[in-house]
């Protein structure tokens, strides 16, 4: 059971997509697990024979749990291990055993109540526990079943999330962030005229489904900026910070239901632009069905949070552990701007970041932006 | 194509990026992507729909026009053919 999220501790296996006998080839899709963050697809991270399966469609099982045994690669059983992308730099540390993970306050429960409320179709993260820092007993899920005694599965959108999980699991991440990291806050304005004008001639001869959006731009120019500065790019654990070789952009999206979801595009800094665009464009088009892959929601090195054309100035994000970086765009507007020494309208963007100070520091952070900014002026080399 | 047949066209486009929404709720002089919180990759999805669709490739310079369902629909009148 993969880890997609650092709140996550189980999820619950809705099918299998192969069937033992089948030969499977590393990116492939084996099943589907119902998660906080609805349905996810899992992938294989081995080429192999599936043997067989050790979990039925319905059960529920711990993140880490053995899924499937695949030949192939000696006889290890595997399934879509924890996220840990697969180059990463650890300057003189031993490799981590497992992401360590807080307390949680998501649904600390005895393994009873849990089996009453799987039972019950109950969800465990409505109440608070009478146990040992707020865990939920089996008691506290027969009171609150007597209370509803209609409690039934929270009526879920075709598109399979549930919208109070999510709520929780964002909160639950969001406290986390507030109470472990550090943040220092940076902003800065950026006159995006040039990008525009360079956007409006490519897409001129460019049918609707080629064509690229701002925000193309704005992801792959974090991408390459994050080359010169991987300090920016990676996650902090239990035994500090580790830099990821490879850069996969988290982009916020907003769920039109309420939530969002922040699936990553891999390796980011060696697409094409439009490369870049089409996934983006997949991405959204997924998380409005709800579907996505293990690999895109447990391994963003790094989220982009973008308000689009229709919101405010500014956004001051805040950092999903155990990335170390967020960074937010505003909405670009005309502004006046200086020239030399004269006032003129441009089109301005405000650039914001949040980064963990047990990392990097203002300084650094600064020169992200300012990266950033140098790159966005230069539309046709990204 | 008729207005009618056209108007079902934007209505269906329009159900697949705001799949919550009731297109005849709204009325046809409100802003479209105010009505229905289209974003800017909701609006490109929107025009490859009606593109595919209609054969009509709108292009970016005539996004002002598509302000409205009234104004969107007075255009596909005209270049659908």
């Amino acid at each position: 059971m993969p880890s997609l999220g650092a709140d996550m501790e189980a999820g619950t296996l809705v099918e299998w997509l192969k069937h033992p006998g089948d030969v499977l080839k590393s990116g492939d899709i084996i099943g589907v697990v119902e998660t906080q963050k609805g349905a996810i697809e899992v992938e294989v991270f081995t080429s192999g024979i599936l043997q067989r399966f050790l979990v039925e469609p319905g059960t529920t099982v711990p993140v880490g749990a053995a899924l499937a045994e695949i030949d192939g690669v000696g006889e290890t059983p595997v399934a879509a291990p924890s996220p840990e992308p697969a180059a990463i730099i650890r300057p003189g540390q031993r490799p981590l055993p497992a992401i360590a993970r807080p307390p949680s306050s998501i649904a600390v429960a005895s393994p009873a109540a849990r089996k009453l409320a799987a039972d019950r179709s109950f969800d465990l993260t409505t109440i608070r526990g009478s146990g040992p820092d707020g865990a939920v007993l089996f008691t506290d899920v027969e009171a609150a079943l007597k209370q509803s005694p209609t409690a039934k599965p929270s009526a879920k959108p075709a598109s399979g999330i549930d919208p109070q999980a999510m709520r929780a699991a964002i909160g639950a991440a969001m406290s986390r962030a507030k109470r472990e990291i550090p943040h220092y806050y940076l902003a800065h304005s950026v006159e995006i005229g040039t990008a525009q004008a360079w956007l409006t001639r490519t897409n001129a001869g460019r049918p609707p489904a080629q064509r690229l959006l701002l925000a193309a731009l704005f992801i792959k120019a974090l991408a390459l900026a994050l080359r010169k500065l991987p300090e920016f790019n990676g996650f902090y654990r239990a035994a500090g910070f580790e830099a990821s070789a490879r850069i996969h952009i988290g982009s916020a999206i907003a769920l039109r239901g309420g939530g969002l979801v922040a699936p990553a595009i891999h390796d980011t800094d060696a697409l094409a632009l439009d490369d870049v665009m089409a996934r983006l464009r997949d991405l959204v088009s997924r998380v409005r069905t709800g579907r996505f892959r293990s690999s895109e929601l447990s391994d963003p090195t790094i989220t982009l949070t973008s308000l689009g054309d229709r919101g405010v100035d500014m956004v001051v994000p805040v950092i999903y552990p155990p990335q170390v970086t967020v960074v937010g765009l505003g909405t670009p507007r005309l502004r006046p701007w200086i020239v030399g020494d004269q006032v003129v309208v441009r089109s301005v963007i405000d650039i914001s970041m949040a980064g963990d100070h047990r990392v990097s520091d203002g300084h650094r952070g600064s020169l992200l932006l300012s990266t950033w900014a140098e790159l966005i002026q230069k539309p046709e080399s990204l | 194509m008729t207005r009618e047949q056209l108007r079902l066209i934007v209505n269906e486009a329009l159900g697949d990026v705001a799949p919550e929404a009731t297109p005849d709720t709204v009325s046809d002089d409100n802003d479209l992507r105010e009505a229905f919180d289209i974003d800017s990759i909701g609006f490109l999805e929107f025009v490859t729909t009606l593109h595919e669709r209609l054969g009509v490739d709108i292009p970016e310079i005539d996004y002002p026009l598509l302000r409205t369902r009234a104004t969107l629909l007075d255009y596909l009148t005209r270049h659908v053919v």
